[in-house]
């Protein structure tokens, strides 16, 4: 490795497609589309996540999501936010699939699956989860599938044909970070044994920069998220960082972190040493 | 006949086709997606599929989202 732009640039691959970005950020919760579309620019990122929900028939105010962004730069992940049952989900999924056809986007065959448990927590039903990424995966989509930190249901979640699976650092939009690192690195464990090219995406909970290098640290493929970057006080400025925590945290992934010590290990030679050394 | 389009009652003419309840929506040239008493009825299709009194219909598409 000679440059930090080639190791910065270091592809993935992501249900039989590759990335340049791994950084996958969502377009909810901003303040406004322009911020949106310049804070989806500084992110780099190439995998934009959006919602499917009823058109607005009546009182129709501004554009519409679709105007702001341009749809050609992006590959579009459809998500099934808000729905707590399988069925839901499946139709949901369905929906957005047809959209995207429409439109071309080669995010058409694909799905962040979410199936939620509470409305409070917003944590994942890991049963629901499962019925319908296995219903998903034989009517041949791509699923991306949000999963809890626990690495039982991640794995089961990948036998069942998940593309990726997205364990969750903290609650949605919670910006608690990575609560669990040590699940998150078990997941890693588990779903790359045998299969170390298998994406793992730290999903939800992100709330700054840091967070998204410590996922990076672990060992994970890439991180998406949202909240952290849309309500940060200057969301494009977040994003940029967002993006350069990224490449950090996957350089420093690579390069090797030295080990833990107890004690101090001096930087500068001892032999040569003009001073007085306490006890010698 | 009166129908249910995203949530909401609405009247229209015997005969309505899923093409004409997007036009009459301005919706012809936005990508939507639409379903009729919980089945998607895909693009391809909506010319030819006629609503039915008391179907519930959703049309839905892509907004900002995690």
């Amino acid at each position: 490795m000679t440059t930090t732009e080639t190791a910065a640039v270091e592809p993935m691959s992501l249900a039989g497609r590759t990335f340049n970005s791994r950084l996958f950020v969502g377009t909810g919760k901003y303040p406004d589309h322009a911020t949106m579309t310049a804070a989806l620019d500084a992110s780099g990122a190439e995998v934009i996540t959006v919602a499917v929900r009823r058109e607005r028939l009546y009182n129709e105010q501004g554009e519409s999501l679709l105007d702001a962004i341009d749809t050609s730069r992006y590959t579009i992940l459809p998500n099934t936010a808000g729905c707590f049952d399988p069925e839901d989900a499946v139709r949901v999924s369905r929906l957005g699939r047809e959209i995207l056809e429409q439109m071309g986007n080669p995010g058409a065959s694909w799905v962040k699956l979410e199936v939620l448990g509470d409305k409070k927590t917003l944590l994942p039903d890991p049963t629901g989860t499962l019925e319908a990424c296995k219903t998903l995966v034989a009517d041949g989509f791509q699923v991306l599938c949000y999963s809890s930190d626990d690495p039982i249901a991640a794995l089961r979640l990948k036998e069942a044909g998940a593309a990726s699976v997205m364990p969750a650092g903290s609650p949605i939009g919670s910006g608690q970070g990575i609560l669990n690192p040590a699940n998150i690195v078990l997941i890693l464990d588990l779903l790359k044994e045998h299969d170390p090219t298998y994406p793992v995406i730290v999903d939800a909970g992100v709330g700054t920069a840091s967070d998204v290098t410590l996922a990076m640290e672990l060992g994970a493929d890439g991180v998406l998220l949202n909240t952290g970057i849309a309500h940060a006080q200057d969301p494009v400025r977040m994003a940029h960082a967002m993006r350069h925590a990224l490449d950090a945290g996957l350089l420093a992934y690579r390069s090797g972190r030295i080990a833990k010590r107890k004690y101090a290990s001096a930087s500068s030679p001892w032999e040569g040493v003009i001073a007085h050394i306490p006890g010698e | 006949m009166q129908i249910i389009v995203n949530g909401a009652p609405e009247e229209h003419p015997d005969g309505l086709s899923i093409s004409d309840l997007l036009h009459a929506h301005n919706l012809s040239a936005v990508p939507c997606a639409v379903e009729v008493n919980k089945n998607l009825v895909r693009k391809p299709q909506h010319d030819e599929h006629t609503l039915q009194e008391g179907d519930t219909v959703e049309i839905v598409s892509l907004v900002g989202g995690g």
